[in-house]
Parts: structure tokens; sequence; C-alpha cells
């Protein structure tokens, strides 16, 4: 744990890429990178870039998956054959499944889904980049994208992931701490509330660490969130 | 609140706390959390009048409501009636007793001699219950529009394309000699002389409509 290939994961108190433990990688946010889409947002996280687009609402066809009172959700999280080191077989795997649902999840409490009946809302995210942490990048980029497309929302969408090497707590995983630390938790909350709409996590933390842990994302999610502001008013400042 | 920047808007996003329900009246685009506070719903223009605050959204579909006026185009012509297809997630239905004014015999005329597949009207939504919509051409204004130009716009702008009491698109109409018919749900149809030309400063108006001085702006470029 904590080592790959005798490289040590946190030398110094400094992670790999040099950052502190609780810091973030660079993080860069657009809107309305797609013109034929509703609303869309490219996120990235360090080297993992996430884009995110919404159709609709629109008419749900066929019609037996129509709701008669509300509108429903269909998410899409696909990732480029590209994306990884090793080349990903298309079409959905069981992971890329679940992923989709829990990025559904996570966004779905913050619509207000009951002003289009018989419609869907759908978003397709495509991965061009995986490095670590892909799904909260989603979760960015797909609250940003929902908001371009003038759906109503409650709120806005954050999500970060938190993780622990060598007892450690740490945010923001890249691909090799995520795949060799001894936990990892991506959380998702809606900005003002603070909220939880998805939680997740791999690997073994004790209760008083998911408390602390959960804290430090909260106070680190609040960056995201200015930043997610900025983006969404920097689509219309001219 | 209504503070100046760079020309542009103030713009409001999502989850934004605008006010307190106690101070202000929330208007269209908020709505009252537990705590009372009027947040925004949407990414949208905020305006205060009042004592109402309301978010005007920069995109969205239509939501049709009853009593709009708006541009359709006939996509399937039914037994007793129209498929119309209005710019929004639903189909609308407008009824041969709605459409049609004078007595028809279904047994002898075929109702695509009224309207056809593809023809553009201009009618009124009479009803909207849960993505269920009739449409109504009863009353002097509404009928077939024939010939010119469809143009679409962002359907929350539409109020911006027209101007305070017509003056926006009375202007346009005048500079170009064109004949413009703007229905509620972003659908704008033009006819007449310079046709391109109001079809640029339309598009011109949905673009900038969150930037100050759009008037100056759109008079300028209509008088090139």
């Amino acid at each position: 744990m904590g080592k790959i290939k005798g490289i040590e994961l946190l030398k110094n108190g400094k992670r790999l890429d040099g950052r502190m433990p609780l810091e973030m990688r660079e993080i860069e946010m657009k809107v309305g990178v797609i013109p034929n889409a509703n609303g869309s947002a490219m996120v990235r996280f360090g080297k993992t870039i996430a884009v995110a687009a919404v159709y609709g609402p629109r008419l749900l066809l066929p019609k037996h998956l129509q709701e008669n009172d509300r509108a429903v959700v269909q998410c899409r999280y696909n990732m480029a054959p590209f994306s990884t080191d090793e080349r990903v077989k298309p079409g959905p795997t069981r992971r890329e499944i679940e992923i989709s649902k829990v990025i559904r999840q996570a966004v779905e409490p913050v619509l207000f889904l009951e002003n289009y009946p018989k419609t869907t809302i759908d978003i397709f995210i495509e991965i061009l980049q995986a490095d670590g942490s892909t799904r909260v990048t989603s979760i960015n980029a797909t609250s940003l994208a929902l908001a371009d497309a003038g759906v109503p929302m409650k709120d806005l969408v954050v999500a970060l992931s938190g993780g622990k090497i060598n007892g450690t707590l740490i945010l923001d995983l890249n691909g090799l701490e995520d795949n060799n630390s001894e936990a990892d938790m991506p959380v998702a909350f809606t900005a003002n509330k603070k909220e939880i709409t998805l939680l997740q996590m791999d690997g073994e933390l004790t209760k008083e660490e998911i408390k602390k842990l959960l804290k430090e994302i909260f106070t680190a999610g609040e960056k995201i969130y200015q930043m997610q502001i900025k983006a969404l008013k920097d689509r219309y400042s001219e | 609140m209504t503070k100046q920047n760079n020309g542009v808007r103030e713009i409001a996003y999502p989850g934004q706390i605008l006010g307190s329900s106690k101070e202000y009246l929330a208007s269209h685009g908020t709505y009252i959390d537990e705590q009372g506070n009027i947040v925004s719903k949407y990414l949208g223009i905020l305006s205060i009048s009042g004592n109402y605050i309301s978010v005007i959204p920069l995109s969205g579909v239509y939501v049709p409501k009853p009593g709009d006026h708006i541009i359709g185009i006939v996509t399937e012509v039914e037994k007793v009636g129209w498929v119309v297809d209005i710019n929004s997630p639903w189909l609308a239905f407008l009824s041969l007793s709605e459409g049609v004014d004078e007595f028809v015999d279904l047994k002898r005329v075929l109702l695509n001699r009224y309207y056809d597949e593809g023809d553009v009207i201009y009618a009124q939504v009479l009803s909207a219950k849960k993505g269920d919509i009739q449409l109504s051409m009863k009353g002097p204004s509404f009928k077939k529009l024939k010939g010119g130009v469809l143009v679409k716009v962002t359907p929350s702008k539409v109020p911006r394309v027209i101007g305070k009491e017509g003056s926006m698109i009375n202007l346009i109409k005048e500079k170009t000699r064109t004949i413009i018919r703007v229905g509620q749900n972003g659908l704008v149809w033009i006819s007449g002389e310079k046709v391109d030309k109001a079809i640029m400063t339309i598009k011109r108006i949905d673009e900038k409509s969150h930037v100050y001085g759009l008037t100056e702006e759109i008079t300028k470029m209509l008088s090139e």
C-alpha cells in the first residue's frame, strides 16, 4: 500500500506531482463548447478532461418510457478509446454503466423535473483524457451543462474526490493515486445546502477519517463552486 | 443589487440567493427555499422591479401557456385536425373546429385544402396540460402565413426582440421594409424587401440580449 515499483506516493509530505496532500490539481472550466447541444461544458482537473452535453428537455420516445408527471433524465458516460494508456474498448462496460447511473442520481435531485412531463433530458459525457477522478470531473461538467441548457435547477452540484495514502488524507486523486491509494472517496453535493448526492468509497477509512475528509472536501468544494460560477458568467461576459 | 459591470447586465446563476422573501416577492425564474430565501432557478438576467425579483433565462426550451400567440409548422394532417410543431418539447394539436370557421363536410373535403404539411400558421395556445397542447385559430390575427422566412430565437428573449411596446420590432420593420410576426415560442416569420438584414438584426438581438445599449447598437446596425 502506498508504494508502486518502489516509488513512494507520498514523499516528505508531498505527492508524486509535487502537490501538498490537501491541494487540488489545476482546474479549468469552459461553458458552451458544443454549439449543437442545448447546453455543454468542458471541465479539466489536471490531466482528466470531461466534456458534457445536455439535450432537451425533448419529447421522450418510445412512449412507454415517458413519465406523465415529470421529465426523465437519461445519462451516458463514455470513455473515449484513446483516453487512457491502454486502449479502452468502445461500448458501455459494467463500470461505465454504473458511473452513468451515479452521475444521473447525483444531478437529478437539483432539477425541477415536474415542469416537463413526457420529456427527457439527455446528458452525454465524454471522457477525452482519464487520469483519475473522472466521475467527479463529469459531475462538475454536467452541472455546468445543465445550467447552460436553461434547465430549471435548485442549485449547482459540486463534486470532488478524497482519499488516503500512508495514513494521510488527500484531495483530488490522480490516476496513480487512484489505483494505489488505501482509500478513495468521490463526493458530490449541492453547493448551498451541502446536501450529499453522491458518496462512494473504495478502500478503508475510519469513522473519524471520513468525517475529517468530508469536512476538507466541503471546504475545497467552495473553490470549485466559485470556479463554476465564474465559468457560467464568462459565457455571457463579452 | 442592479449594479452595472462592463456593460453586461447582472447575471444570476442557479442556486444564487437573491434576497429574502420578507422583503421581496418571488417572480418567475425563482423559487423560495425552506429558509425563506428567494433563489434563482436559471442562468439568466436578474431583474428587480418594484419588490419583485425575477430571473430571465438566457437559454431553454419553450413551455406553452394558454393565451400565448405562437407560430407553428403543420407536420401532419389528421382526420379531424392538424398536428403542429411549435418549437417546444411537445407537439400541439389544432382541431378542425378551432382551425376553420366555415362548416366542413368531412365526407367530401380533405383537410389539407385548409392547411397542408409544411404550412406555417399563426395561432393561439388554447390549453396546455401535461404535455397535451391544444391550439386555436379563432380571432382576426390568426391565419396561415404564406411565403416568408422563419428564424429561431431563444424563447425567453422574445420580449427583447419585440422591445418596449413593440419599439424594437417596429424599428426593424420600418428600416428593412418587411412584415414581421413574432411567435412567443421563439419562431419569427419575416417577409418583405430586405429580409437578409432583418434576419441579421434579429440574430444579433438574440446573441446580445444581455448587453446594455442594445437599442442603440441595433439602430446603428440598421441605418448602415
